[in-house]
């Protein structure tokens, strides 16, 4: 038996990394993985809470977070493909103009 | 110490050892593999939970897809380590130290102020059986729209990463110039 709180101690550590990789990694890929590990701090959460209230709504929210997630991540790494054609960069402190 | 609990430090040491190496590694490759550690002890969390369906997904659209697509990218780019600028530098002077303070802030009030009744392992029937009845009954309408967003998705991923559009007017302009 694991309390609830150790669950959202363990998914508010993983969120905290997510925002600090966030804020100190400058490769816009390592920067969009760390918005998945904040997604994941979050569905962890979502998962403890479900099982702790009995809801299985919960479980539901994680499945369509997943989904946002992929459609997310399908989009995000299409405009890094497309901003690395433009700058040939991929450091975020390097793609400073909206327009070339 | 009961075997779940153990069982759960385990996972969740994992995911923290994780977590810590994707920002402490400077290629994105060794951050994305550390990704899918990470991923892979959530499922375990997850199975814990009793969440068989949420675990299983975990692994095959997390871990597996969207992480596969992280990986393309890194290799088509070919990402190399990232450089690090004076700005990096003072937002790592205060990045780590702000993490560490906020990870400390919201486990003293989850310790504090949540409720510290215990989840028993597999609480919750989460099969594939029952979430399947859950979602195409009463979250039938989120599950449709979705879909839609899952096209508009498709059709945005093609539309940015297609290269520019070079029509036989534009080539020509090119030759004029």
């Amino acid at each position: 038996m694991v309390p609830l709180s150790y669950y959202l101690v363990l998914s508010g550590i993983l969120f905290a990394c997510g925002v600090a990789g966030f804020l100190i990694k400058r490769n816009i890929i390592t920067i969009f993985m760390s918005i998945e590990l904040m997604l994941n701090g979050v569905n962890l959460s979502f998962v403890a809470f479900a099982a702790h209230w009995h809801a299985l709504a919960g479980q539901i929210f994680v499945f369509f977070v997943m989904v946002v997630a992929a459609a997310e991540a399908a989009v995000g790494l299409a405009i890094i493909i497309a901003v690395y054609r433009t700058r040939e960069t991929l450091n975020v402190d390097q793609v400073n103009l909206l327009k070339l | 110490m009961s075997v779940h609990l153990v069982l759960f430090l385990a996972f969740g040491v994992v995911c923290i050892a994780g977590a810590i190496n994707l920002l402490a590694q400077t290629h994105p490759i060794n951050s994305a593999l550390s990704l899918i550690a990470v991923m892979a002890a959530l499922a375990g969390e997850y199975l814990l939970l009793g969440a068989e369906f949420v675990a299983a997904v975990q692994v095959i659209v997390y871990a597996g897809a969207i992480m596969v697509l992280f990986v393309f990218v890194i290799m088509l780019l070919n990402a190399g380590v990232e450089d690090r600028t004076k700005g990096s530098r003072i937002a790592v002077l205060f990045g780590v130290p702000g993490m560490l303070g906020g990870s400390i802030l919201i486990a003293w009030v989850m310790l504090h102020h949540s409720g510290t009744e215990a989840v028993a392992a597999g609480a919750l029937p989460g099969d594939p059986r029952t979430l399947g009845q859950l979602l195409f009954h009463e979250f039938l309408l989120p599950f449709e729209i979705t879909s839609v967003l899952i096209l508009i998705a498709i059709m945005g991923a093609v539309v940015l990463a297609s290269k520019p559009p070079s029509t036989p007017a534009a080539g020509l302009a090119r030759k004029v110039d």
